[in-house]
């Protein structure tokens, strides 16, 4: 049987619109309001060929103001980690990609980690992104997720050196996540730069390449293509939620 | 019955970082390169005798180093104990702060940087960070809470002086956690150019051991003090706790003596989540700002907002050696209020003639509290800062 991490990579491998970047949208639970989040994460899974599902946290270092203010609004709301995995536990229907959980380590060691693996399995979890856990920190949650089956996945910067990067990028399923700027999410992103840098990254893993960080338009995604596996869309998404437009609608428009 | 083997304190951090489970570097990968690359540069510069001798004399001719130990006499008949006071509030900008601040500029000096920053909580290490910049010559930027911009305005005022530009921080709790997210955030954004001086013994490694190791000078000149001052060591050692920088300065040279080691934490206006910042007394452990210890956390692992008068110890975590040194017993930890930390700095004031910092005022409530519970002892406690810059808290406390 395929594990969830095989799962996730044949997802971004094989995505809904060929010829494009799979596209992964970032999400903020709970943002803007507990009451939509179900539907969304059904509705953008139609289009979507993965989902970031984003546990807020009170102190998220390493993101803009945007995820920022969308974290605290979703806390104030009453979002937690355990309402997440239940929600997505309990869809009325199977989403049609695979979810990834994106979180800060704290929250996930306040929660435990046998009981988080189960719960995460049993949610349609594939994977976990943790980007306050460097490999150096990490062994014993991903010995653990790797023994289920769950991907692991790392993040990789410009500055990430090609023998740290092979190290990152070694094994399989899941994907590598290319962060496209030196800096916090929502930076602007020129496509034409990184193009080299996301070539060096691919060179250097055998698992799919994801960009993320800055990316906010379909000719974004687009000029992606033959360089990435995998676009993320967070922030510009998030920003569009909080105008209250239609998430799903805005996942479309960069697949168009 | 067997015997446990001692611990060798000066084995920790390990090479991973760790004080015992305490500590790491849960930092994004985009300021992994960067932490190493500190430790690496760190070492160096401790290794190497020119470093230390520029340091050396620019704590004596600069700071003003080393600080007087004085005798409490007011407190000594007070509180019937023989009572020290390692002064930190006569160092240069009114801190202990400038030990790390001068250290870390010397070293960011050293590795080339282009320009520093820094968070502030009660801007005692944005002050001392602003004329270290200044001494070395470094362009400085120091995130500061909102809500403690507005407290502690006159050091706003100092910094600026300064030339160092203070941004305002209104996310969060707009206090010195705030501060340290947006300085992480600045620092995660160009982390080959700017150097982060961190102000406290808290963060990813190898931040806990390099500001213990330029605050550890204010225990070895008061165990030599003590020496030579009174003929012995001290019964214990007193220091207030937020981050935990003063503290383990002066706790450090004395782990393997018989002194008790004695840290003070704020207890705020109660024992409530959010009503106090005693970190290692009611926390659990966690991950924040790259280190794991102990933490002021819901039970969904979210940080909560804390309480203290002291903008100094307003802080949701503490230096993860205090937790191993609060783990293996060899420090313990008590907890002051608001109002008996302001008992204790009006104490000072009038039998001592010293106007402390409310942070430093912490240290002396406790201190008090442990003289009483053993009388006739010999105490050291650590007047980590002057109160000066709390004159608009102490104006704010007599109107509430």
């Amino acid at each position: 049987m395929t594990s969830p991490a095989q799962r996730l990579a044949d997802a971004i491998r094989h995505p809904k619109h060929p010829g494009l970047p799979a596209v992964m949208p970032y999400v903020t639970s709970g943002f803007p309001t507990r009451d939509g989040f179900a539907e969304l994460v059904l509705g953008l899974s139609d289009v979507a060929d993965a989902i970031e599902i984003g546990v807020p946290f009170s102190d998220p270092m390493a993101d803009g103001p945007v995820i920022q203010r969308s974290s605290r609004i979703a806390l104030d709301g009453g979002a937690t980690l355990a309402w997440i995995l239940e929600t997505l536990t309990s869809l009325p229907r199977k989403p049609a990609c695979p979810l990834v959980l994106m979180s800060y380590a704290n929250p996930l060691m306040a929660f435990g980690y046998e009981r988080l693996v189960d719960a995460a399995l049993a949610a349609g979890v594939c994977g976990f992104i943790v980007p306050d856990m460097p490999w150096e920190e990490s062994e014993a949650f991903r010995v653990l997720i790797a023994s289920r089956g769950l991907a692991s996945i790392q993040l990789v910067t410009p500055v990430t050196p090609d023998d740290r990067l092979s190290k990152l990028g070694q094994g399989e399923g899941g994907f590598v996540y290319a962060v496209t700027v030196t800096g916090i999410t929502g930076a602007a992103m020129e496509p034409a730069e990184i193009s080299s840098y996301l070539d060096r990254v691919r060179s250097l893993t055998g698992k799919p390449v994801c960009a993320g960080f800055g990316i906010r338009t379909a000719a974004h995604v687009r000029a992606l293509s033959g360089h990435a596996d995998g676009a993320i869309v967070g922030t510009a998404l998030i920003e569009a939620l909080g105008r209250g437009e239609d998430g799903v609608a805005f996942v479309r428009a960069l697949v168009a | 019955m067997t015997t446990p083997t001692p611990i060798r304190w000066s084995d920790w951090p390990d090479a991973r970082g760790r004080f015992g489970p305490f500590g790491g570097r849960y930092v994004p990968e985009t300021l992994f390169p960067a932490v190493t690359r500190l430790e690496e540069a760190a070492v160096d510069a401790f290794a190497d005798p020119a470093f230390m001798a520029a340091l050396d004399a620019e704590l004596r001719d600069w700071v003003g180093r080393p600080t007087p130990l004085t005798p409490a006499r007011g407190l000594s008949r007070l509180w019937g104990a023989d009572v020290w006071m390692k002064r930190e509030d006569l160092a240069h900008t009114g801190a202990h702060k400038i030990n790390n601040a001068l250290g870390q500029a010397l070293l960011a000096k050293r590795m080339g940087a282009a320009r520093v920053v820094a968070e502030t909580g009660a801007g005692q290490h944005g002050v001392a960070t602003a004329a270290a910049c200044a001494r070395v010559g470094l362009p400085c930027v120091v995130y500061m809470g909102a809500v403690d911009v507005k407290r502690q305005a006159p050091n706003v005022r100092r910094m600026q002086l300064m030339g160092t530009e203070v941004r305002a921080v209104t996310a969060g709790d707009a206090t010195l956690r705030a501060a340290i997210d947006e300085a992480m955030r600045e620092w995660v954004g160009d982390p080959a150019r700017t150097f982060y001086v961190l102000g406290s013994a808290v963060g990813p490694h190898p931040y806990p051991w390099l500001v213990r190791q330029f605050q550890r000078i204010i225990g070895v000149e008061a165990r030599a003090q003590m020496l030579k001052q009174t003929g012995s060591l001290p019964d214990v050692a007193v220091a207030c706790v937020g981050g935990g920088s003063n503290s383990i300065g002066l706790f450090h040279p004395f782990l393997d003596d018989a002194v008790s080691l004695l840290g003070i934490e704020p207890g705020g206006r109660g024992r409530g989540l959010g009503e106090h910042a005693a970190t290692l007394t009611y926390g659990r452990p966690g991950v924040l700002h790259g280190t794991y210890s102990m933490l002021l956390q819901d039970a969904d692992g979210q940080v909560v907002e804390t309480h203290s008068v002291s903008a100094g110890l307003d802080y949701s975590a503490v230096g993860p050696e205090h937790a191993f040194l609060q783990e293996t017993g060899r420090a313990t930890y008590d907890v002051v209020s608001d109002e008996e930390a302001m008992e204790a700095l009006a104490e000072l004031c009038a039998h001592e003639g010293i106007l402390p910092a409310v942070e430093s005022a912490h240290a002396f409530a406790g201190a008090r509290r442990w003289a009483k519970a053993n009388p006739g002892k010999r105490i050291l406690v650590g007047l980590s800062g002057r109160g000066d810059k709390d004159l608009p808290i102490l104006d704010a406390w007599e109107a509430r």
